[in-house]
Parts: C-alpha cells; sequence; structure tokens
C-alpha cells in the first residue's frame, strides 16, 4: 500500500505525461470499455430472452407488444418443431458419443506414444477446422451426391453399401457432425494430457498395476475433465450447426434447420422459448460444473 | 529403475504387452479413417467434380476442363470482394474491440476473471441462427435502436435503415465471430509472467513502451489465433449475408450455397469452393509469415 502510494506520488510529480495518458486510459478507459463491449455481446441473448415473452402481433415476432406466457406454455406448439428437436438432440447426442470416442483415442496416443508421421496427424486433426464450414459441408454434399449417383471414386469399402444408405438425412448429418467434432475433442484432450505428470502411472506401474489397471485407476480419473469438456463442446457444437448440416441434411430437419426453414413465412416466440430454454440449461451446467469443481468454465477453447 | 522394472515385470512378454506395443495404432486408426474418408476424400472428390462438366440429369464427367475456374474467378468479382471486405472489416473491428477487452480481464480481472470470460463465451450458448436473427430484431427499422433514435429523440429521418445493407452484414459478422477473437487473446496475455511488466518499468519503460515492447509481442500468438478464427468463418459466411443483407452484399458463400442447393451446378461451386479454401489458407500462410509465429500454428 505504502509502495503504490509513493509510486502514485512520483508519477502525480514528474512523470512524463504519456505516463499519465496511459494510467488514465487503464483506470477509465478499459473498464468502461469492456463493459460496453460485453453489453454488446449479451444484447442479443437479452432480445432473445425478452421476445419470447412478447404477445407479439400477426406471424412476426419482431416488435414488441407486451408480455405474456403464451408461448412458454406452449413451448413445442409449432408444426415440425418437436421433431425437430427430436432429431437435434439424437443427433448431438450419437455424434458426441462417437466423436469423444475417437477423438479421445487420437488425443491419447498423439500425447504418450511416438512414432513416425506426428506431424502429418496434427495437421490432418487441424485443417478441419482451418476450413470454412461451408466447404466441409459442400465437400461432404459432392462425396454423398457421387456416391448415390454411382458416380466419381467411391472410398474403399463403402461400395459394398446399398446404394441408399448414404442418401441425404440421418445417416449423412451424423456422418458430417461425427467428422466436424473429432478434431475439437483431440485438442481439448490433448491440452489436458499435455500437463500430464507421467510419474503417477510409472508409481502405479511400480506397484504391480499392469497398464490396463494403470489405464482405469490412475490415467483415465486423471483425464476425465478433459474428456467431459470435449464432450460438452462437441454436443454444442452439433446441436447448434446449421451451415455444414444445411448441405447433408436432404429433407431432414434439424432444430437450426426448422428455424431456418420457418423464418421465411413466420417468426414464432418458440423459437425464442426453445432458444432461451437451451440457454439457461447450458448456463445452469456451466454454474454447476464451476460450483462442483471450484474452477473456470473453459469449454469454449 | 531398470532393476525395479525388471522385478516386477513377468519374463515372457504378456498378450497385453504385445497388444500394447501397437496401441498408438489401434488408438489411432478408426478416428483417423473416419477423417480421411470424410473430410480428405470429400475434397477428393470436389476437385475432381471442379474439373467436371455436365448437369444433374446427363452426370458429371470429368473432362479436366478449367472452365469452372476461369468462370468462378471472373464472374464473381462482387461475391469475392464483398467477402474480402465484409470479412475483412469485422475482423478488423473484432480485433479493435476484442484486444482492450482480452486485456482487461488478463490484467484488471481480479476475481470477476471468471465471471468476465463466462459472459465473453456466452453467446456461444445460444444457437448462431438465433442471435442472428436478434440482430434482426435489433437492426430492424422499427425496432428498439431505430425506433428510439426516430421517434423519442428524432434525430434520424423517419426512414432511415440499416437492416439489409453492408453495414448490418458486418454488424452481424463481427458480433458473431468477437468470442474467437477474445479468447486466444486472452489465453496469451493470461500466460505473460507479470515480472517481465514489472521489469520493464523499472527500466523506465512507460507504460506506453511496455505495452509496445513486451505486453503486445508476447500477446502476438493469440492475436494471430484470434484473428484467423475470425477471418476464417467471416470469410466464408453466408448467414448473416442471407439474414441481415440484400443481394447486393451477397457474399461468396451465398454463391456456393446457391449453387449447390439450389441450381445444382455442382462443377462451379466446387471450383468456388476450393478456391475459396486455397485463398484462405493462403492468407493465412502470408500472415503468419508476416507476423513470424510460423512455428506456433502446427
Amino acid at each position: 500500500m505504502t509502495s503504490a502510494a509513493t509510486t502514485y506520488a512520483r508519477t502525480r510529480t514528474n512523470a512524463p505525461v504519456g505516463r499519465r495518458v496511459g494510467r488514465a486510459i487503464g483506470r477509465r478507459f478499459l473498464p468502461v470499455f469492456t463493459a460496453l463491449a460485453i453489453g454488446y455481446l449479451l444484447i442479443p441473448i437479452v432480445v432473445m430472452i425478452l421476445f419470447s415473452f412478447n404477445d407479439y402481433q400477426g406471424k412476426f415476432n419482431f416488435i414488441w407488444n407486451g408480455f405474456t406466457l403464451k408461448a412458454w406454455e406452449a413451448p413445442l406448439a409449432w408444426p415440425g418443431l418437436p421433431e425437430a428437436l427430436k432429431l437435434s438432440l439424437t443427433i448431438a447426442a450419437l455424434s458426441t458419443l462417437f466423436a469423444t470416442l475417437l477423438g479421445t483415442m487420437i488425443g491419447l496416443a498423439l500425447t504418450r506414444y511416438s512414432f513416425r508421421g506426428r506431424g502429418l496427424i496434427n495437421g490432418l486433426i487441424f485443417l478441419p477446422m482451418a476450413s470454412p464450414e461451408i466447404v466441409l459441408g459442400a465437400s461432404l454434399l459432392t462425396l454423398f451426391i457421387n456416391i448415390s449417383l454411382g458416380a466419381g471414386i467411391t472410398p474403399p469399402g463403402l461400395g459394398f453399401l446399398p446404394k441408399t444408405a448414404l442418401s441425404l438425412g440421418f445417416t449423412t448429418i451424423l456422418i458430417a457432425h461425427i467428422m466436424f467434432n473429432i478434431s475439437y475433442v483431440v485438442v481439448t484432450v490433448k491440452a489436458r494430457l499435455s500437463g500430464f505428470d507421467r510419474r503417477l502411472e510409472e508409481a502405479a506401474m511400480d506397484l504391480g498395476a499392469n497398464e490396463w489397471m494403470t489405464f482405469w485407476k490412475v490415467t483415465f480419473p486423471l483425464i476425465f475433465p478433459g474428456i467431459l469438456a470435449a464432450a460438452l463442446l462437441a454436443f454444442s457444437l452439433s446441436i447448434d450447426d446449421f451451415v455444414i448440416t444445411n448441405f447433408v441434411s436432404g429433407t431432414s430437419l434439424t432444430f437450426p434447420m426448422w428455424v431456418y426453414s420457418v423464418i421465411r413465412n413466420a417468426l414464432p416466440a418458440q423459437i425464442n422459448v426453445i432458444g432461451s430454454a437451451i440457454f439457461l440449461v447450458a448456463v445452469g451446467g456451466v454454474a454447476l460444473a464451476t460450483l462442483i469443481q471450484g474452477r473456470a468454465p473453459r469449454l469454449a477453447r | 529403475m531398470t532393476a525395479v522394472v525388471v522385478v516386477t515385470t513377468p519374463p515372457r512378454p504378456s498378450l497385453l504387452r504385445r497388444v500394447a506395443r501397437l496401441a498408438p495404432y489401434i488408438l489411432l486408426t478408426p478416428g483417423l479413417l473416419w477423417l480421411l474418408y470424410f473430410f480428405i476424400w470429400p475434397l477428393a472428390q470436389m476437385t475432381l467434380m471442379s474439373l467436371s462438366s455436365g448437369t444433374l440429369d446427363s452426370g458429371f464427367h470429368v473432362t479436366g476442363t478449367l472452365k469452372s475456374f476461369s468462370d468462378a474467378l471472373t464472374k464473381f468479382g462482387t461475391q469475392w470482394g464483398n467477402s474480402l471486405i465484409f470479412g475483412g472489416t469485422s475482423t478488423i473491428l473484432d480485433f479493435l474491440i476484442g484486444f482492450p477487452v482480452a486485456y482487461t480481464i488478463a490484467f484488471k480481472g481480479g476475481r470477476y476473471k471468471n465471471l468476465l470470460l463466462f459472459m465473453v463465451i456466452a453467446p456461444f450458448f445460444t444457437s448462431f441462427l438465433i442471435r442472428t436473427i436478434s440482430w434482426q430484431i435489433l437492426l430492424g427499422d422499427e425496432g428498439p435502436v431505430l425506433a428510439f433514435l426516430k421517434h423519442t429523440l428524432g434525430i434520424l429521418p423517419v426512414d432511415f435503415s440499416i437492416l439489409y445493407s453492408p453495414v448490418a452484414v458486418v454488424s452481424g459478422l463481427t458480433y458473431n465471430f468477437l468470442p474467437f477473437m477474445i479468447l486466444p487473446m486472452y489465453v496469451a496475455l493470461e500466460k505473460i509472467d507479470f515480472r517481465l511488466l514489472e521489469a520493464a518499468g523499472d527500466l523506465y519503460g512507460s507504460s506506453w513502451q511496455t505495452f509496445r515492447r513486451v505486453t503486445f509481442p508476447l500477446a502476438l500468438p493469440g492475436v494471430f489465433a484470434g484473428t484467423i478464427l475470425t477471418f476464417i468463418p467471416a470469410m466464408g459466411d453466408y448467414v448473416n449475408a442471407e439474414l441481415l443483407g440484400s443481394p447486393k452484399t451477397r457474399m461468396i458463400g451465398n454463391v456456393i450455397q446457391g449453387r449447390f442447393m439450389q441450381s445444382t451446378d455442382y462443377p462451379s461451386a466446387s471450383a468456388l469452393s476450393l478456391l475459396l479454401m486455397l485463398g484462405i489458407l493462403v492468407a493465412v500462410a502470408i500472415y503468419a509469415r508476416a507476423l513470424g509465429t510460423e512455428e506456433l500454428t502446427g
């Protein structure tokens, strides 16, 4: 406190103008600017929640007209909405399961074994995340169209499938979601594993445990938070994906696809209700996880 | 150490041990095969498609023609320009907004650090589409912002409009990808050893000098990651241009989407997608070289 006071006194008397301007920026400008920026980030969420209570006239929920609980009392009351929500949840659950499994396995292999071609594999993991989503969706669509037309070169093994097995719909959406989720899982799990103390495993082995026991009793419990974070990230990416799904879904509608198809003709408040509900569940989940673990939410990494 | 291992290891390698030797390959194979089949293979197919001609009815045949590529480069100047300008502008705006925010949270967040970070990623907990629809509501001609400025304050003409203009598209893009900019920069800033900044101060560096010569260079990897994470999706986006823009603000993503979904002109759509991806990769490589952070991308 005293030293801070003296520093302050010193800068007051003979600091150059630049330093005083710098300090003013640090004290006043930055906090205000940050508050405004965070407000900017939160405004659309506030609008979403607010307009879920809007007693709007006509088909479009665009202009505020008074408070009502109508939409919250019938959150699924719009043709196609329950089916779309169910499809989204199913795809999200399945793609999370598979992507987390496949991605965690790659993450484990990359952090604990040395082998040739590691750089190539890292590149292969990185590339889907660095590609625009539209390119991922469009190229998958090209593959699926070629398979159904019997054109192009079918990847080895897929030729044995009946032609309709990969016609656009549930299966192709699931394939796409697993594909784009794998990289994110690998990166998240790797981040957790990189700080891993290998001596703990050596200690378990020294105490007579074999690889299998060591993995399940020592390694897995320690990396579990990383796997859980990866799974949550995968789930949220899947349930929210629009761009890639739009290419490979055919006539199937996931929730975002359904929203997209509806908003040309109407903007029901149910969209806001479901959006708000997902938001509240996610926020509640994170708050709970933070309370339990007592650490920062790091889902978005 | 070695002695301990010898004592506890059975003399004959067990089945488990032999499997363990193959472990990395067993672990890698399924996931990598998935990426090979559903990421690399489609890209290869798309390359072939871009060199094909034909229609959906007559079928597409690889003829080696480069017509799709020359069309892609010559016919869509406006849309390429829009992508570059809107994507670039929103990336720059995101940097200008995001850096002070990341800096403030990392250095002045104190015990509110986690709460502030949480508010930064809060938009991720809502759907990308719904957020964009919220912007439609916000920017609407009679929406909360314009109605207030027009009727309550009366400082804007009644027919003033933002929605369906380039400004609306850029503001949507800027909004949607801002967290991607803030998070990596925050991570880089947060890692900085505070003693380095104190040392700079002790050596009579002003706060501006300390920032310019110490803090900012150390944050560069985060700046690099943040800008590419923002620029790539913004450049390839078509949802913001579709919901917040007009036919005049169509970006290259809208063209690709339209050619694939409506006109089924797959060869030219494939050529456009490949050029978009290539363009972005080249831009990222040049940018990495300029920033001198090549080793940080791998």
